[in-house]
């Protein structure tokens, strides 16, 4: 048991570690798709160049990020077996139903993402087009169904435990659709949307700061920051109701959340602040307001910490607590930076022209990002000591093999040269676009250049991958 | 056949496409690391990026369609297989990362320093994952995956000699199906010298294949009795179709006939994997746990076969659009199949 345990401390660390890398990447890989067909079907429908040459380009952006995706995604898979067997051997036939699900739309994904990059010039316009629209609903569907795991593991439904322990009465389709499946799954697609809206405005807000005005960075800016801007006060009611749903499913969750030490009414809700075993200490009191949020009256009664043994609440009150006070902040800012654009927009049709406006545009990249960070902490860190909420501690699911700090240790260097170096590729990739032309066969699932000629073959013209390639 | 059956025999197609699409996938990356750095070595090159670029990924996602299968079907061997295996597939799951983002990244990177070093970790790791994940087949096959987390031996359990032989099998077989593949893609790319070039090294693949096969033989039979009986018992009719349809191989490439090279390779590389799946059988983990003892409620296992049947109908159209847009172009022939990959 000793052994099992050591490996629990890096178990959890990888596998939050890569899972927060792999969050940022399956967001663009959800969200860019419907970007770039905006801009496409801008492009056709107004017969706007720039709009087409940004759909062109940030269909390449795409498949860079959907590659690295891929395989981030894939070393999730693997963790599932080497971080936590005994989670996926036990419960693994309740849950694994979605993620087959999930299979079907990341081939759909990959597949179509290749005709689209294919079909730029093969395809006609309009055909062209429509091949995109697959993967966008393949990044939704996608979400939906990995998403549907993890609310399962905050709700756990679709089977039962026998006398003798057994998992029984399993119903895949009980446990796809759990109690927490309802907001978390549009909670997560809204902050995918969310987080690739702002990022993408951010970066043409940068160049924009940098004196590029022209029409592509408008546009570049224009496109992205509405999707976002529409997203964010939806997401905020998503997430008020996740909240109480959370008050009411997952209570011990909630009194980490808020810091709440014992169940009595008139709850204070403390903005900040640090949390300790009498409550918040600093921080911005609202007396009773804890309680009107999750019952709309201050006499709503709220469940505490002490009500569950001290082995059965989650760890570092303080750290969630302020995951979820970000979160929230971050989102109301946003939704602010949206009706600045909105109020600007009906008054003269025309983005606000305050540098402080694109300086606050090119800082909600990072923003919406630390939102979509803070909040799986919250939900993850939240739901400790479970992993399967009331059901498995994670402390029983980690694996029994030793080396997991090797691999942590190797993940941590890995992953950060794979970060640096994609942050790179699409700078480089930026540079490029603004100086010579990049050419279709340089992406990731992008038809490669025809074969260089050899001396004594043919000329290139009758060598048929140079057709090809063109 | 019961529904585990049934789920079991889906894994299987699973890993089928999978030897078959994946494996040549690594192949290739292993040619374009040995390819050196002359002219020829760079038209090598150039001919894998084209026959692989687009599909890369989509090759590789039978890998995760095993895995799903295998925890949602088997969730108990899924656990044995990767807490006892940790070591192996620790490597297996770091190579993916470094081959993936090199073949990602090696066309997008400016400066030619950072071009080179991602060509190499894609040809390196194309090279040691099938490796690793051979010696993952072979501690299965020979009994070293008990039941239960981490309950087998952590390094004895793949370092032995029937799994070190199985891994080498895995690279070899993987250069063996891209080598013939290759010589197909260069003939469509009207490159007779790359055609020869190719097909020198598919007979160079098959007869080192050929050789650590009937090495495995003999480690089988000391090592991993159960498989070994199965080979030369039920499954022997597949074990001897195999080496025929390779034989066939050798001799077609040997006398410089490219056409039906492919097929034969592709059905010598299934025959064998349905061959070991029927020597295993009933077994996940060959004489601890079978398929029945194994499997997972009725309701999941159906559920498996729906997806599993809804996959077939929406994701095989749309490989086969994949497929055709990719060569509509480059048909040289009327009628020709477009390379499997
Ligand atoms: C851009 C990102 C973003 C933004 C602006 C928000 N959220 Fe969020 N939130 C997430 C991104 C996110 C997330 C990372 O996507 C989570 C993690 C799990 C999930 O489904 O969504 C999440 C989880 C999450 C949870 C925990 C769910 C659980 O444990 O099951 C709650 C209670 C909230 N959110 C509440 C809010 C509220 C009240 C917000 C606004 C006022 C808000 N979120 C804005
Ligand atoms: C994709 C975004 C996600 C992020 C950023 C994330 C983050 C985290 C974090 C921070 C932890 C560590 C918890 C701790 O240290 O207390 C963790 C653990 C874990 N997560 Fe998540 N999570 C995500 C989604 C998921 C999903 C979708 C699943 C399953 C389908 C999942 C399964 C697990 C498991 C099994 C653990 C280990 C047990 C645990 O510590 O709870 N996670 N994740
Ligand atoms: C434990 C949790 C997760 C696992 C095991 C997992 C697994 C995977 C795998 C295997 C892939 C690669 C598929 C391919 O080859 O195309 C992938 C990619 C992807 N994942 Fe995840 N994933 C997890 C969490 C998430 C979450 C929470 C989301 C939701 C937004 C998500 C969305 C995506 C998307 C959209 C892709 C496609 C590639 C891309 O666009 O980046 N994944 N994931």
């Amino acid at each position: 048991m000793l052994a099992v345990s050591s490996q629990l401390t890096p178990a959890r660390s990888q596998m939050a570690f890569t899972l927060g890398f792999h969050i940022v990447l399956a967001s663009l890989g959800v969200a860019f798709p419907a970007l770039m067909l905006i801009a496409n079907y801008r492009g056709l429908r107004h017969k706007d160049p720039a709009a087409l040459e940004l759909a062109q380009r940030w269909s390449k952006v795409a498949a860079v990020t959907i590659a690295v995706g891929a395989v981030t995604g894939t070393v999730l898979s693997f963790e599932f077996g080497l971080l936590w067997p005994a989670f996926t051997g036990r419960f693994g036939e309740v849950f694994g139903v979605a993620f087959a699900i999930e299979g079907i739309f990341f081939f759909t994904e990959a597949i179509f993402m290749a005709i689209y990059i294919f079909g730029w010039k093969r395809l006609s316009e309009w055909a062209h087009f429509w091949t995109g629209v697959p993967v966008v609903i393949a990044g939704l569907g996608g979400a939906f169904a990995v998403v549907a795991v993890n609310s399962w593991m905050n709700q756990p439904d679709g089977f039962t435990i026998s006398s003798s322990g057994q998992v029984t009465k399993v119903d895949p389709l009980d446990a796809i659709f759990n109690r927490a499946t309802a907001y978390e799954v549009p909670h997560m697609i809204l902050a995918a949307y969310l987080v690739t809206g702002f990022l993408v405005a951010s970066v043409y807000a940068v160049g924009m700061l940098r004196g590029r005005r022209d029409r592509h960075h408008r546009l570049g800016l224009l496109i992205p920051l509405t999707v976002a801007s529409i997203a964010t006060p939806i997401q905020f009611v998503v997430g008020d109701s996740a909240a109480r749903a959370i008050a009411s499913n997952q209570p011990i969750k909630f009194a980490g959340m808020e810091c709440v030490q014992h169940t009595h009414r008139d709850v204070t809700e403390y903005l900040g602040g640090r949390c300790t075993s009498d409550g918040v200490k600093g921080g911005i009191a609202i007396p009773g307001f804890d309680s009107f949020l999750v019952g709309f009256s201050t006499n709503t009664k709220v469940t505490g910490l002490d009500s569950v043994p001290a082995s059965d609440r989650p760890p570092a009150n303080t750290m969630l607590h302020w995951a979820f006070d970000t979160m929230v902040g971050i989102c109301s800012v946003l939704i602010l930076l949206g009706l600045w654009l909105g109020w600007a927009w009906w008054r003269r049709r025309d983005i606000p022209h305050s540098r402080w406006f694109l300086r606050a545009a090119a800082a909600s990249g990072g923003a919406a990002l630390v939102a979509l960070e803070c909040g799986w902490i919250v939900t993850e860190v939240g739901r400790q000591p479970w992993v399967v909420y009331n059901f498995m501690r994670t402390k029983d699911a980690v694996t029994g093999a030793s080396g997991v700090w090797v691999t942590f240790s190797a993940t941590l260097v890995l992953y950060t040269v794979l970060g640096v170096a994609t942050v790179l590729i699409l700078r480089t990739m930026a540079r490029r676009w603004r100086t010579e032309e990049i050419g279709e066969a340089e992406v990731p699932y992008g038809p490669s250049e025809p074969v260089p000629p050899r001396e004594t073959t043919p000329p290139a013209e009758t060598t048929p991958p140079a057709g090809r390639a063109r | 056949m019961s529904t585990a059956d049934a789920v079991a025999v889906v894994l299987w197609v699973g890993v089928t496409l999978y030897a078959v699409f994946g494996g040549a996938d690594f192949g290739a990356g292993m040619w374009s690391l040995l390819a050196g750095d002359g002219e020829r070595g760079q038209r090598a090159r150039a001919l894998v990026d084209w026959a692989i670029g687009p599909v890369w990924e989509a090759n590789h996602v039978w890998l995760i369609f095993v895995l799903v299968v295998l925890w949602t079907g088997f969730s108990v061997a899924f656990e044995s297989v990767m807490s006892t295996l940790f070591i192996p597939l620790s490597l297996a799951a770091l190579g993916i990362v470094l081959r993936g983002s090199g073949f990602a990244f090696h066309k997008l990177a400016r400066q030619i320093r950072y071009r080179r070093l991602a060509e190499r970790l894609f040809g390196l790791f194309s090279l040691l994952t099938p490796f690793f994940m051979g010696a993952v087949v072979g501690a299965i096959a020979s009994g070293r995956v008990p039941v239960g987390n981490a309950a087998g031996d952590a390094v004895t359990s793949w370092l032995n000699v029937v799994s070190l032989l199985t891994g080498a099998l895995f690279v070899a077989t993987g250069a063996y199906l891209s080598a013939v593949f290759l010589v197909s893609d260069a003939r469509r790319a009207g490159d007779s010298d790359l055609e020869r070039y190719f097909a020198t090294r598919a007979l160079v693949a098959a007869v080192v294949a050929g050789a650590i096969a009937v090495a495995g033989i003999f480690a089988f039979r000391a090592d991993a009795r159960y498989i070994y009986d199965g080979l030369v018992g039920d499954a022997l009719p597949l074990v001897i179709a195999s080496a025929l349809f390779g034989i066939a191989v050798l001799v077609l490439l040997w006398r410089g006939e490219r056409r039906g090279a492919r097929p034969l390779a592709v059905g010598a590389v299934v025959a064998v994997i349905w061959g070991w799946g029927v020597a295993q059988y009933p077994y996940l983990l060959p004489q601890t746990l079978t398929i029945k003892e194994g499997a997972a409620s009725s309701a999941t296992l159906t559920g498996v076969l729906i997806t599993f049947g809804v996959a077939v109908v929406v994701v095989l159209p749309a490989l086969g659009f994949l497929y055709t847009l990719a060569q509509r172009n480059v048909l040289e022939e009327e009628g020709q199949v477009p390379p499997s990959r």
